[in-house]
């Protein structure tokens, strides 16, 4: 059972994915009922698998290609972590696209690489060695693109092109890292740190600035972040799925494992290479909020909002402190949820109401109460005000900060939450607060778009409440840390 | 003495026919080139074959087998450079044509 | 042994069987005998992989008096590559190469020619005499180039001719560096050669013999007629000569590089062969970027691809010892051999299904081509992943293979070149991608049956697999690997 679990939750995704590909176009009761039915199992399989590694158990299973290249699945608390998440926000993803499509044509195509690209993500969670990561993280890459081309329009095209544009050349110095990484150490395995000094301090700089390259285009950190608003051209669901499920996620998720796992954060200190990446991620997470700030667009400025966000995460493991880590990490399933649901909910105005520009949010309170409310609830958690989610981010975050000897952060921390406020203030001010104007219709009686946001937001909340119970992020990523990392 | 006489002559040949291969545009002109090039080079393997003075016979056997290889290739060549000329009404190729 | 008797007599009678009999009869022969040659190729590879390299004496006469046929893993390997694309190609010839639509003479010629082709290819794998592989060789180019002829317009005749030329050219070149060597040495067999005494004529005759095979390997700056001609044939014939043909060739420099006189390759020599591959990847990808044309954008990514292969010569080996895993550059440079092979093939029967489909293969006309074709859309992109040398296909393999190597072996540059050149694939093939699942509402398609559209798409599943479960031909190929690709030129 130990090496047939984390297979199985892989093919959890992956055999809905072979399958749909097939099915006819108007099939959809049961391309519906596979897809629903792959997330369902995934789901249960992770909650088995929480409480038998609760209890002691480890996954492990194996698959050797050519010599050097190990295909190794192996379950850790981080993996976990990142599963957990992705499992979760799939299922909920896979309601609301299944409500959203409705009968629209291409969706077999659509779920097909939809499956494929949460397959690679878990693949990529899951992932026990350097060069497994890579595979996934390709596999990831090709697998997004045709969700972003979804629409085949224009816009959509020349943003997967943007895409591919930016995410091949930041795999091609991913390869070169791992390549020149293992030509001194060998195959590097995340349970066996590999030993560094056969390496010159300056060559090890080097790959750890190839490394940043490679995960940092998917993480969108500046200035490897223009793919990101452009592929805003996509479908909702899609955005939802690039900036909250897959794609900046396994960018961020990179980043952590490099950190901790390949390079080790004892040795990221010593090389003098921590500093500048958290330097760059507080530009990045400043940058991010500037430019959100400057957009009308709701899906525009909430892509920007993630550039910000997602640094957060960057920062933390960069800062290499206990504290600040585990801020990192919470911040991954935090993030996550909050940025869901805004997307979750940007997209019902724009089905239901045809609401795009920022403008146009105006009375829509009223209108649409139950999305707006769950907009409120991201957004204020994305500022950062207690009890909600992200304020437990930021203030383990600023711990770590000073526990690592960088009370600079702190500055970047208040001034990001103070943008923060600026560019989401004014949204809910137009929500609740201003007179709709004369020719709006629409309103959000589809349960089954509303469904999925209502749980993530609840969820923001969740997790800020209960974040001193053992069973929240907080409690699994400071058992990560204590666990892993050591004190 | 003799045969230095056939190895350089053989030689010769070859020249000739590497002459022809690269410089003449009519293709009939290559194919009797390249058909020359090659009694060059078997005639230079039967004094090779002959060298010891014993006569080797594993070379003729190959100079046989290769006169019928180059003469397929012939054969094949000088096929396509006739569908050529009756397709196009020209026998050089389209891009070495010197009369545009 | 049996099998491998089979796998170099069969095509050859097929081919002359099929002369004598009516179209029908002619098809079914040819696919019987294609089925028939997948098993004894299977047959073979099991041979080696249980026992070894598989030696056979023709009449029981030992080299030099003799004429001896062996398969190693690496014959074995390119075999069973070479019989599974003929597999696809004899598929999809059965709905393309008919008579209403080529017209009865290329119907009745694509067959006997295939089929020698193939028996020449299996020739040449499996061949340890230079004279023997001359004869292999030449009956190759024979094939090929009336395989290009055999639509009969002006452009397709010239185009054979203009191929015809460089390949006689090589064959003389090749068989004059035979003739020098069988005079210093008195031998012909690649064994007894690796084990002579050195002697001053044997730089020009391996000199020559390389030159001759660089040409007939379209390696730059020989590459020109490639393009022209591989567009100019009908496509399943474009599949057999961009995936196979070159291989053949390919495989003679090796046996001589690495069996026959591995004493031979001083630095310089072997930096050159590999530079001109390094300029082979740069110049065939920015030649292929700028093409309006599918067929052509494909043909010279053969350019660009068959340019990695020669990344063998510098790398094999190494620092051998730096890495358990590093002396895989040989192994990888056979990996791309394989998987290029199944690729490329994948992309020129999909080409075809293209062409039949809207009758032409500008990228204009194949705009939204993705909505009719998907199985033929999906079968390009996944061949593309694997000639873009993403994982997990086999591309990646030997990338990962020869990108580690390079790196062991303190000769980074080439790692540089393995990266660049899958972008600059990545950028040359999204054109066509583009144009295929563009969105465009095209009525004009006429269509195509479901066999046809699945046959390149299990070829280019099959290049994916390759990388999946590289274990196993990672391991065949190790059979009987020749010892300097292990220790280095």
């Amino acid at each position: 059972m130990s090496a047939a679990l984390p297979v199985l939750i892989l093919l959890s995704s992956l055999i809905p994915a072979g399958v749909t590909f097939f099915l006819a176009q108007d099939s959809h009761r049961f391309r519906n009922m596979l897809n629903l039915g792959g997330a369902t199992l995934k789901l249960g399989l992770i909650i088995w698998m929480l409480r038998a590694v609760a209890d002691g158990a480890s996954y492990e299973a194996t698959l050797s290609l050519a010599p050097g290249l190990v295909m190794l699945l192996r379950v850790d608390a981080l993996a976990l972590l990142f599963i957990s998440l992705s499992a979760t926000l799939w299922f909920l993803t896979t309601i609301y696209a299944i409500a959203y499509f409705g009968t629209k044509a291409e969706l077999s195509r659509f779920f097909g690489f939809f499956s494929l690209c949460v397959a690679a993500t878990t693949g990529l969670a899951l992932s026990g060695s350097l060069i497994s990561f890579f595979i996934f993280f390709e596999l990831l890459t090709l697998s997004t693109w045709p969700l972003v081309a979804h629409k085949q329009d224009k816009p959509s095209l020349a943003a997967a092109r943007v895409y591919l544009a930016y995410a091949l050349p930041g795999s091609a110095a991913l390869l070169w890292a791992i390549i020149w990484l293992e030509s001194a150490t060998g195959p590097v395995l995340f349970t066996d740190p590999p030993d560094l000094s056969t390496l010159e301090p300056g060559a090890l700089r080097a790959i750890f600035v190839l490394f940043i390259i490679g995960v940092g285009v998917k993480a969108a950190i500046v200035p490897l972040h223009g793919w990101l608003p452009t592929a805003m051209a996509a479908p909702a669901p899609v955005s939802a799925l690039l900036h909250a499920v897959a794609v900046v996620k396994a960018g961020a998720f990179g980043v952590v494992r490099i950190i901790y796992d390949v390079f080790g954060a004892a040795n990221v200190v010593a090389l003098g290479v921590g500093l500048p990446l958290a330097a760059l991620a507080s530009v990045t997470i400043i940058w991010g909020s500037v430019r959100a700030l400057q957009q009308d667009e709701i899906k525009k400025r909430l892509a920007f909002s993630t550039v910000s966000q997602v640094s957060y995460i960057v920062l933390g493991a960069a800062l290499a402190s206990p504290l600040a880590m585990i801020g990192g990490l919470v911040h991954l399933i935090h993030q996550g949820l909050m940025k869901i649901t805004l997307f979750f909910c940007a997209g019902i105005y724009d089905e239901r109401a045809g609401i795009k520009t920022i403008a146009g949010l105006n009375g829509m309170g009223a209108r649409m109460p139950w999305t707006s409310a769950c907009f409120s609830i991201g957004a204020i958690g994305m500022i950062g005000l207690p009890p909600l989610a992200g304020f437990v981010s930021k203030f383990y975050l600023g711990l770590g900060a000073l526990e690592a000897g960088a009370p600079w952060v702190l500055g970047v921390l208040v001034a990001s939450t103070l943008l923060n406020a600026a560019y989401f203030l004014p949204l809910l001010y137009r929500l609740w607060f201003l007179p709709a104007a004369e020719d709006t219709t629409g309103d959000d009686r589809a349960p089954a778009l509303i469904g999925p946001a209502v749980v993530t937001a609840l969820a923001t909340f969740g997790v800020g409440m209960l974040a001193a119970s053992a069973i929240s992020p907080l409690g699994w990523a400071t058992l990560i840390v204590t666990r892993e990392y050591g004190p | 003495m003799n045969l230095t006489v056939f190895a350089l002559t053989g030689a010769a040949l070859v020249g000739l026919g590497v002459y022809g291969l690269l410089a003449l545009p009519h293709l009939l002109r290559r194919v009797i080139a390249f058909n020359l090039t090659g009694s060059g080079l078997f005639l230079f393997f039967g004094a090779a074959g002959a060298r010891v003075g014993v006569l080797d016979a594993i070379p003729q056997a190959l100079i046989i087998t290769g006169i019928v290889v180059a003469l397929s290739a012939s054969a094949l060549a000088v096929g396509l450079v006739v569908a050529l000329a009756r397709s196009s009404g020209k026998v050089v190729l389209p891009d070495e044509d010197p009369s545009p | 042994m049996t099998a491998l008797v089979v796998v170099v007599t069969l095509p050859l009678l097929a081919a002359l069987a099929v002369l004598v009999l009516p179209e029908r009869a002619r098809v079914k022969l040819a696919l019987g005998s294609v089925a028939l040659g997948v098993l004894a190729a299977l047959m073979l590879a099991r041979a080696v992989w249980q026992d070894g390299a598989v030696l056979l004496t023709l009449g029981g006469w030992a080299p030099p008096l003799g004429i001896a046929l062996r398969a190693d893993g690496l014959a074995a390997a390119l075999t069973l590559m070479s019989a599974l694309v003929m597999a696809a190609v004899a598929l999809a010839a059965r709905f393309e190469m008919r008579t209403r639509r080529v017209g009865a003479r290329a119907a009745f010629g694509f067959w006997p020619l295939m089929l020698l082709l193939w028996g020449a290819l299996n020739a040449v794998y499996v061949s340890r005499d230079l004279f023997n592989l001359y004869v292999g060789i030449e009956l190759l180019s024979l094939a090929a180039v009336a395989l290009v002829a055999l639509s009969g317009t002006a452009q397709a005749l010239a185009a054979a001719l203009r191929y015809m030329i460089f390949a006689l050219a090589g064959s003389l070149l090749y068989l004059a560096g035979v003739v020098l060597s069988y005079a210093a040495h008195g031998t012909l067999d690649i064994g007894l050669l690796g084990e002579r005494i050195p002697a001053h004529s044997d730089a020009l005759a391996l000199g020559l013999m390389t030159a001759g095979l660089l040409a007939k390997t379209a390696l730059f700056p020989f590459h020109v007629w490639l393009p022209t001609a591989h567009a100019a044939a009908p496509a399943p014939a474009s599949a057999l000569l961009s995936a196979l043909v070159p291989k053949a060739s390919f495989l003679i420099l090796i046996r001589l590089w690495f069996e026959a006189m591995p004493d031979l390759a001083s630095p310089p020599a072997i930096l050159m062969l590999a530079m001109l591959g390094a300029v082979a990847v740069i110049w065939g990808g920015i030649l292929a970027l700028v093409q309006k044309r599918l067929k052509l954008i494909v043909a010279y990514s053969t350019v660009a691809q068959l340019g990695y292969l020669f990344m063998v010569f510098p790398l094999a080996g190494g620092a051998g010892s730096a890495q358990p895993w590093s002396a895989g550059a040989w192994t990888g440079a056979m990996f791309h051999a394989l998987s290029h092979g199944l690729a490329k093939a994948a992309m020129f029967l999909a080409a075809g299904i293209c062409i039949a489909a809207v009758g032409s293969d500008r990228l204009g006309d194949l705009r939204g081509l993705a909505r009719q074709l998907p199985m033929t859309s999906f079968a390009f992109a996944l061949a593309a992943i694997t000639l873009m040398g993403l994982p997990p296909s086999g591309g990646f393999t030997a990338k990962y293979l020869l990108m580690t190597s390079s790196f062991a072996a303190g000769q980074w540059p080439w790692a540089l070149l393995l990266a660049g050149g899958g972008l600059l694939a990545a950028a040359y093939l999204y054109r066509p991608m583009a144009a295929l699942f563009a969105r465009e509402a095209r009525v004009t398609a006429r269509p195509i049956p479901r066999v046809w559209q699945a046959v390149p798409l299990a070829l280019a599943a099959l290049s994916i697999l390759l990388g999946v479960l590289s274990a196993t031909p990672f391991d065949l190929l190790q059979i009987a690997r020749p010892e300097p690709a292990a220790e280095g030129l």
